[in-house]
């Protein structure tokens, strides 16, 4: 019965007024997901989302970093001013080295406890997620998850807007009577803005109060992917990706070879998933991937909201389908009315053909 | 002695979204006729459970919040070898949210460990027509059990220490975690393939009475957290996505060689830099 979406009626009637002691809840916080000493971009792509938030709400933006004290966490600070914060809350501790449930909620709940924000942003990422949803339920407080759209109301509250029943309509959901209003928002869905180098602002440091004995999980060990055989749509320049238009497996073919040439990442819709055509690190749309490429190439898809929410963000896209009607031709910048088996290698040779002669031009 | 392990599996039924339309003109969804199916995340959960169950003994509790019809949910677990399924029912649940949804099931499941102790509440992932996966973290939180989402693999169990060894599947990586039960474990895709029902399993489905709950029957202590009114999310509105204002410029040609020379004109034109680019990108690989 989550969000229930299937009661549009829900939040009419009645004006929802916010109680007397949640008025104080003011400015935008976007939690810094720093491990093993990196930040997820997400987290820069959110102060972004984040900054015209403040804006519209004329207060302040502020990053919230927990980790261990070292390098690491500095330039996490550093670059949460560079790309928009005027505030770090920050946390340092050696209990916050490796992500864990316990020490992480503790951290961010009593941060809000203590200086009480009115909206807290953190990505849809295995960490974000499983930390919103601790945080959320400590706070007794309401959480968005995967938004693709986030605004402020005339009331001042959080518009935040989400795909559901599997991608194929929109759904808004409101938190109108409990604070901070929550939401997480996938890797890739919002633009990530210039950092401004020259920028810093107020560090504002809290202790975590905890000792490892109070600390039941343990963390073993950290198995690295072997980055070769995960997909790296997310962050990709080109993309070429293909749907049930491939009609055989077999197909697949067409579309990593048009990739190739273009030195592009391949994905496809969900459906291929489905049919175990591809796997599930390829797939590309609200339940898969988010991309954000200069171009995605989509072969053969036709287009369903949960495909267009996870792809709508690329500069430019070229469609191919045979159907003229597509939803996905309501999406893209160019379309090819043809089949995506004849025209995906015709691609291929004319990009092949180009790339060859700008080599021997030199 | 140690006794076996005492498991409660949290499933949701939901429409089988791969079968939803949206109706072209009204724009709402046309739920007619749309079949109904175990949130496939959680068929992971149940199998894990499963075999926990086989290779240490002890029971496998399904619980399910939903309208009474949701108890095919838990009659098609029972069929693949669940022990026990509880339905927990009551108009008070509905239009709950996840926190709201978190609560009722906290209630069930400690009304469930009243008689032996739960040792692992398992979920899903998330769900496929709500996608937040958010309930598991708020079960964890309300019950005070360790949190452990995303979880790939269950290496270890040593049921005397009472310690659990699993993997999470993090960011870039896995994370190997070792902690101590009870504990909640939200399980990721593609862990496992949930058995076939053996034919007495099946039997005992079909014919199974499932135990249904309402509030009262499963100690929820305060209604106001139950259902839209402890819900602190509200869905304000319901929409289709508005068309691009422009839709794609469509590419003519009479071949499919002619379309794409045209496109391949058209993108370099439009991004006059993407040949360099994909010479970088090629020259990088």
């Amino acid at each position: 019965m989550a969000q229930a979406p299937n009661t549009p009626a829900a939040g009419r009637g009645k004006k929802l007024e916010l109680p007397e002691h949640l008025k104080c809840y003011k400015h935008v916080w976007v939690f810094i997901e720093l491990e093993h000493g990196r930040v997820h971009p997400v987290s820069w792509e959110l102060l972004t989302e984040g900054r015209k938030l403040a804006t519209a709400l004329d207060v302040d933006l502020a990053g919230v970093v927990l980790g261990p004290a070292g390098e690491g966490t500095d330039q996490a600070v550093a670059e949460t001013f560079h790309y928009g914060a005027d505030r770090v809350y920050l946390i340092e501790d050696p209990l916050l080295e490796n992500y864990r449930t316990d020490p992480f909620t503790k951290a961010l709940t009593d941060l809000v406890n203590t200086h009480k924000p009115e909206v807290m942003l953190l990505g849809a990422t295995t960490l974000g997620r499983d930390l919103a949803g601790a945080v959320a339920t400590t706070l007794a407080t309401g959480l968005t998850a995967d938004c693709t759209e986030l605004a402020i109301d005339p009331n001042r509250n959080l518009a935040a807007t989400r795909p559901t029943f599997g991608g194929s309509l929109l759904c808004t959901i409101m938190t109108q009577q409990a604070r901070p209003q929550m939401a997480t928002v996938r890797p890739r869905v919002m633009a990530m803005g210039e950092p401004d180098r020259a920028r810093s602002g107020e560090v504002v440091r809290e202790r975590l109060d905890m000792a490892e004995e109070q600390i039941v999980t343990k963390v073993l060990d950290f198995i690295p992917d072997a980055d070769t055989n995960q997909a790296q749509l997310a962050y990709a320049d080109i993309v070429v990706a293909g749907g049930l238009g491939l009609q055989k497996p077999e197909n697949i073919r067409l579309v990593k070879e048009l990739a190739e040439v273009l030195g592009a990442e391949y994905g496809c819709s969900r459906p291929l998933i489905q049919k175990g055509w591809m796997t599930a690190d390829r797939q590309i749309g609200q339940t898969g991937k988010t991309i954000r490429p200069r171009l995605y190439i989509a072969a053969g898809i036709s287009g369903a909201i949960q495909h267009r929410v996870g792809s709508e963000g690329a500069d430019r896209i070229l469609a191919i389908n045979t159907d003229p009607n597509a939803p996905i031709f309501d999406f893209a910048h160019h379309g090819i009315v043809g089949d995506a088996l004849q025209i995906l290698p015709a691609l291929t040779e004319a990009f092949r053909n180009r790339l060859s002669v700008d080599r021997l031009a030199g | 002695m140690s006794q076996g392990l005492n498991m409660v599996v949290c499933i949701k039924q939901v429409p089988d979204s791969a079968q939803i339309r949206v109706h072209p003109v009204t724009n709402t969804i046309m739920r007619q006729g749309v079949p109904t199916i175990i949130n496939p995340y959680d068929l992971y959960a149940l199998e894990a459970a499963l075999a926990l169950r086989d290779k240490m003994g002890g029971t496998v509790t399904v619980l399910t919040m939903g309208p009474p019809m949701a108890s095919t949910a838990l009659r098609k677990a029972l069929g693949h070898g669940a022990d026990r399924a509880i339905l927990l029912s009551d108009r008070f649940f509905a239009g709950a949210d996840t926190l709201a949804t978190s609560y009722a099931l906290t209630a069930a499941i400690r009304k469930v460990g009243e008689t032996t102790p739960v040792d692992i509440v398992f979920t899903g992932k998330q769900t496929i027509d709500g996608d937040t996966a958010q309930v598991g973290p708020g079960i964890a939180r309300r019950m005070e059990l360790n949190q452990l989402t995303y979880v790939s693999a269950i290496p270890a169990i040593d049921r005397e220490a009472g310690e659990i060894t699993v993997h999470r599947r993090a960011e870039g990586g896995v994370q190997v975690l070792k902690t101590k039960l009870p504990c909640l474990i939200t399980m990721l895709e593609a862990t496992n393939e949930l058995r076939r029902g053996s034919m007495p399993d099946m039997l005992r489905a079909e014919r199974a009475d499932i135990e249904t709950w309402n509030a009262e029957a499963a100690g929820v202590e305060d209604i106001g957290k139950c259902g839209m009114k402890g819900s602190p999310t509200k869905v304000s509105k319901v929409f289709a996505p508005q068309p691009r204002a422009e839709k794609a410029a469509m590419i003519e040609g009479d071949t499919a060689q002619a379309k794409a020379l045209s496109a391949l004109d058209v993108l370099t034109t439009a991004d006059p830099k993407l040949i360099q680019v994909i010479a970088r990108q090629t020259a990088a690989a």
